[in-house]
């Protein structure tokens, strides 16, 4: 080995310990920052080094590159809005696998031509990187379309979903086996990269808007993956290294998502969940009222409350709410009532999303609590104020076992001593389900847009 | 091939491990910027990229590497800056720098 060699693996290696401490820094918001630059500059480290890899001649369509998609990347994290973080970061889940296909497709095309000096785990990790590359970039397009609205966010289902996919899913495998087997052929290739594409689209567009945050992880988890995978085929550690911890954390965060739902992977993935409105429980929902409270009302019961838990929910991201949600906040601590702020782990459309748009908000992030921390101090609370959420409140999780969402961990938003909602209307949230909470005696609905009854609500506490 | 390729899956399976005993103890706060850090980390196929495109091996070799380096860079620079983004909003306490 040559010193430049030496030297080239060593930063790899130093890159790699340094996303260690990236990650590992992510414990405590405090060090997180400075954690996350530690990470980056890991990856300039490795991207240097890269380029004084024998064998590197054309720099200048690596300039070219590396200019285009740091400008793009650049911009796009500059201009991005709060609300909008969980498309962002399924568009970049996507950008990773293609990178990750595009490597194993340059590579196959190198080895087609040169078939000599291909070994069995090249050709396995080629194949493998291919597929596990090309259906993060189409399924996270599709992901990330539900999200904007463009795709819609309804599961999109037809007859015999589970096995036509399972079959076609099936017909790339065996295309994976046999280029395996018979290394060339440009057009099975081409197949294998096409059904890739196709299925990517076919697995993620039964799964709907309240599924999305598990879909986003498994996507995150498949680009690292991804990425391990391509660093098999041209034989690199730090490929390896920072496409397990990526993997890893995808694979936990999707199992603490569907922990906090209570439903099994499979469910998600393959269930198809909220495609139908179920008409049991809509058909019992008629003979119950309820009972509608006006902002000068709402607003006497949060001012002379003393501790209000407030639950925030996609609803709170759909209406940009958040700084509004922080100014009641702040009039109420002007008036002395504690304000606590409930954050369920399914809350919005990706892990951790609530608290990213509180934080942007100006709230301290001392204030929000975890689902286990805050769930015995709803009992103690004058007034649970509920913005923009609904199933992760809703007591039928608790012993219904019709629901859909039995067994799923709740809030116990209807252990407070009055609860106020804000909802736009009375339609049933994501999954199509009724809500208990809304017909509990102790709960008020303000309806409108969850900013605007909030602008009334400021206003009315200023008043009193 | 056996040895190197051997060598390659002991570092896979306990990198794995190593992101599982981390990440694990990221709280629920963090969440999101630990998705947006570690999508950053994904990137790291850019140094795939950077060689493919890098080695004068063909026209279709460099027109891959380089949509592939384009992809790859977007994904580093536009995760590590948005992630930057959302961690420095995390504070104690309202208006604290």
């Amino acid at each position: 080995m040559a010193l430049r060699e030496v030297l080239i693996a060593l930063a790899y290696m130093v890159a790699s310990a340094c996303f260690v401490i990236g990650l590992m820094w992510l414990q405590s918001p405090k060090r997180a920052r400075l954690g996350n630059l530690v990470s980056s500059a890991g990856m300039l480290l490795a991207i240097i080094a890269t380029l004084f890899v024998s064998g590197i001649k054309e720099y200048t369509v690596i300039l070219i590159g590396a200019l285009i998609g740091s400008t793009l990347g650049a911009v796009m994290a500059y201009t991005v809005k709060m609300t909008a973080m969980p498309q962002m970061v399924g568009l970049f889940n996507g950008f990773g696998g293609g990178a990750s296909a595009l490597v194993a497709a340059a590579e196959f095309f190198k080895y087609a031509a040169n078939p000599s000096t291909l070994t069995l785990d090249v050709s396995i990790s080629i194949m493998l990187a291919m597929i596990v590359g090309t259906v993060t970039f189409s399924g996270s397009m599709i992901a990330a379309g539900k999200l904007q609205g463009v795709v819609n966010e309804r599961p999109i289902t037809y007859p015999f979903q589970n096995i036509i996919n399972l079959i076609f899913f099936l017909t790339i495998v065996a295309a994976a086996v046999f280029l395996v087997a018979n290394f060339g052929h440009p057009w099975v290739f081409l197949y294998l990269t096409v059904a890739a594409l196709v299925f990517g689209v076919l697995f993620t567009i039964p799964i709907g808007g309240a599924d999305m945050p598990v879909v986003i992880c498994f996507l995150n988890a498949l680009s690292g993956i991804a990425a391990a995978m391509a660093g098999f085929v041209i034989k690199n550690n730090a490929l390896i290294i920072a496409g397990s911890l990526v993997g890893a954390s995808g694979i936990i965060l999707t199992q603490i998502m569907c922990w906090a739902m209570n439903r099994p992977i499979t469910n998600v993935l393959f269930g198809a969940f909220g495609a139908v409105v179920t008409a049991s429980s809509s058909a019992t929902a008629t003979t119950k009222t309820v009972k509608p409270i006006q902002p000068d009302e709402a607003a006497i019961l949060l001012a002379y409350a003393q501790l209000v838990i407030i639950v925030p929910g996609y609803g709170m991201a759909v209406s940009q709410a958040q700084h509004a949600v922080r100014q009641l906040a702040d009039e109420l601590a002007k008036r002395g009532v504690t304000v606590k702020y409930a954050i369920h782990p399914v809350a919005g459309r990706m892990p951790g999303h609530m608290n990213v748009l509180l934080a942007e908000a100006n709230v301290p992030y001392e204030q929000l609590y975890d689902m286990d921390q805050i769930n015995d101090e709803f009992q103690n609370a004058d007034v649970a104020l509920i913005v923009g959420a609904n199933d992760v409140v809703n007591p039928a999780a608790r012993y219904d076992k019709s629901s859909p969402i039995y067994g799923m961990p709740i809030l116990n938003a209807d252990h407070a001593k009055q609860i106020i909602v804000l909802k736009r209307s009375m339609n049933p949230g994501f999954a199509g389900i009724e809500n208990e909470l809304f017909y509990n005696e102790k709960t008020r609905m303000l309806f409108g847009d969850a900013k605007e009854s909030l602008t009334k609500l400021i206003a009315e506490v200023k008043n009193l | 091939m056996t040895e190197t390729l051997l060598a390659a899956l002991y570092i896979f399976v306990i990198a794995m491990f190593l992101g599982f005993a981390v990440i694990t103890k990221v709280p629920p706060l963090l969440h999101t910027p630990l998705m947006s850090g570690s999508n950053a980390i994904s990137g790291i196929t850019i140094i795939g990229a950077l060689i493919v495109a890098g080695r004068q091996e063909g026209a279709l070799q460099t027109i891959l590497g380089l949509i592939a380096i384009i992809l790859a860079m977007i994904n580093v620079v536009g995760g590590y800056l948005v992630t930057d983004r959302m961690l420095q909003m995390f504070k104690r306490k309202p208006g604290e720098k």
